[in-house]
């Protein structure tokens, strides 16, 4: 009997509570004599992804572990590269337009818009008032569903699933609206340099009006959900720091730049698409922690509604298309009835629209940060050379600096956070 | 998209300090263009960086491109933003295709550069010297087809796709992880006798 028993030892008195029960102390098993086994101190390396939910994408994490603490992070990054860049100087312009779908294929219509912008730069098209009030509407609906995606997969991979339910419940409202518009969901092509490849249907304003006046209500739902939970709380604050300095010297844009206080959002600084005109204001964040990113990105989805209700306020009768005949089709019916026509509408199909020699670089502000796009032109119609600047590329390159000396559960908040699309990062 | 915007005050200032360093410069759909010497172009951005009236703060991206005509240099392109005057200015080195592909790493500038220049490495083979950790980046460890993004690299690549498809599958450890890597942890150690061979070989080669 006596050699079975197992000794614990109390490392505290047992005292009594109000109700008289004994308090409890800890206990800890008594060695059986001898010396502790020989503890394993070696760092560990573990792979993350590239499959692998809570990486978003097929991102792969090496990460160098003493214990839980992340001493290292080495990202790998290149699984889903398909050469877009090299592919657009085999593209007419209008042909790019397609390929910018899939970089950041949670914000389609964004980079349509980001490209159309920089090939109407480079052949100095302008383009008609309502065209831009509608671009400005694509940009905004891109933001809060880009941003929508990252708060309910943010917070499932911090454990709050409601989130994700509520968050993709309204995502999926907005990609009704733009289906509705475009005929496609995630792949939208919705521009063409000199306009857009359809106007919107009948009814189509005012039933994205409805969806603007219900939508905040979610938002401050979740809000509500999160902002006084604890759990939530401690894992985002003080979590992934970035302080200003550090965000500009890693080149970090949008969203990650701004809730480390620096206010810098393109939209207000190189404005285009007329900004300047909107009544808007830029979320900054305070501490550049997750539970900022959280914050400002919350803010923006409010601001971006804020906006849309001004679009659909001014956005004024007329054409989509700018009156260039260079770049844009003549209309089918006469195609159909006169040579001329379809002469024209052969040669820009078949040969393309040719690009004056020159440059452009043209920053937007997309729901990931500054995306850039910088076509160079040797007066073909094909670029020379198509550079994304990918803002989500730039972000997730700071994460072994954010990552670093944190429990490994940060290392998925963290991730979570920066809001990438590998799409995007790999091109 | 004003054509006859001016030139951005920058440029002046730039001949004044570096002289002859300063090549050509050129105004371009309103964006303002410096070409500099290969040289002298990390001193040349870290005073765009520093000196109080420039404040080029923010490196927007640093990128390469090729032309189709032959005869053009590659040139690499930094694009450079002050936060604080909201002012951009795009500076390029022209890299004569006769000489060496390299320039100097500017990640002791801004920690921004260390990805945008693995990635110009990995497109178009420009070495950046001092560069802490130059790798390829999209492409995977040893790929061999060279630089996509060169103009006389095939759209389609260099090897046939079942040469391709050959060489995923035979793929070794080495192709996965960095030498970096495999050193962590003494997993160096535990590796198949063939796979240390092969990384001591290419140790070897890269000393």
């Amino acid at each position: 009997m006596a050699e079975r028993r197992v000794l614990e030892l109390a490392l505290a008195t047992p005292g009594m509570d109000a109700a008289g029960q004994p308090t409890r102390v800890p206990l800890v098993a008594a060695a059986p004599g001898g010396a502790e086994p020989e503890l394993q101190t070696d760092h560990m390396l573990i792979n993350i992804g590239p499959q692998h939910p809570a990486t978003h994408g097929v991102l792969r994490l090496v990460v160098e572990l003493d214990g839980e603490v992340v001493v290292r992070v080495i990202p790998h990054i290149g699984y889903l590269h398909s050469g877009f860049e090299k592919l657009g100087e085999y593209r007419h312009y209008n042909q790019i337009i397609p390929l910018t779908d899939r970089t950041d294929y949670l914000s389609a219509p964004a980079n349509n818009v980001a490209f159309a912008l920089a090939a109407e730069q480079l052949m100095g098209i302008e383009i008609t008032e309502r065209c831009r009030v509608l671009r400005v509407i694509a940009c905004e609906l891109s933001r809060i569903i880009s941003h929508l995606v990252w708060a309910g997969t943010t917070a499932i991979d911090i454990g709050a699933f409601t989130v994700f339910l509520w968050m993709f419940q309204e995502r999926e409202r907005v990609y009704n609206l733009i289906e509705e518009w475009t005929g496609a969901r995630l792949t939208t092509t919705l521009t063409r340099v000199g306009g857009l490849m359809a106007d919107v249907p009948d009814g189509w304003t005012g039933r994205l009006r409805d969806w603007c006046t219900r939508f905040p209500k979610t938002l401050d739902e979740v809000d509500r959900m999160l902002l006084r939970n604890g759990i939530w709380l401690g894992r985002t604050q003080d979590v992934g720091v970035m302080t200003a300095a550090e965000a500009i010297d890693y080149s970090l844009s949008g969203p990650m730049l701004r809730a480390s206080g620096v206010a810098f959002d393109v939209r207000k600084d190189h404005p285009y698409l007329g900004y300047e005109t909107y009544d808007f204001e830029v979320p900054v964040g305070e501490h550049g922690d997750v539970y900022d990113r959280y914050l400002v990105r919350m803010e923006e989805m409010r601001q971006s509604v804020r906006i849309l209700l001004q679009a659909l306020e001014r956005l004024p009768d007329g054409p989509i298309n700018a009156s260039d005949p260079r770049v844009i089709l003549p209309p089918k019916r006469r195609l159909m009835s006169d040579m001329e026509s379809m002469i024209h509408h052969f040669k820009q199909v078949m040969e393309g629209v040719p690009a004056p020699v020159g440059e452009v670089y043209v920053p937007v502000e997309n729901p990931k940060g500054e995306l850039g796009t910088y076509l160079v032109s040797d007066g073909s119609a094909k670029p020379v050379r198509w550079r994304i600047r990918p803002p989500s590329f730039l972000n997730i390159a700071a994460l072994p600096k954010m990552a670093e000396g944190h429990l490994l559960s940060d290392l998925i908040a963290i991730n979570a956070s920066v809001d990438i699309v590998m799409g995007e990062i790999d091109r | 998209m004003t054509g006859a915007a001016a030139e951005n005050p920058t440029v002046p200032s730039l001949r004044a300090r570096f002289g002859a360093a300063v090549g050509r410069s050129a105004v371009v759909s309103g964006a303002t263009v410096v070409w500099v010497e290969a040289g002298r172009a990390h001193e040349i951005l870290t005073w765009l960086r520093d000196d109080p009236g420039q404040r080029y703060d923010y490196l927007v991206d640093v990128t390469a491109v090729e032309y189709r005509d032959r005869e053009l240099p590659l040139e690499v392109v930094y694009q450079l933003r002050s936060l604080a005057r909201t002012a951009m200015l795009r500076v390029k080195i022209d890299l004569p295709k006769a000489g060496p592909l390299e320039v100097d790493s500017v990640v002791d500038l801004w920690s921004g550069a260390d990805w945008l220049e693995r990635e110009v490495w990995d497109m178009f083979g420009v070495r950046f010297r001092g560069h802490p950790d130059l790798r390829r980046i999209l492409m995977w460890e040893n790929y061999s087809e060279g630089h996509p993004l060169r103009k006389d690299f095939p759209l389609r690549g260099r090897f046939s796709r079942s040469e391709q498809v050959r060489r995923a599958l035979s793929a070794g450890l080495d192709a996965h992880y960095s030498l970096d890597e495999l050193n962590i942890a003494d997993a160096y150690d535990e590796l198949p006798a063939d796979v240390r061979e092969r990384l001591a070989a290419r140790r070897e080669r890269e000393r």
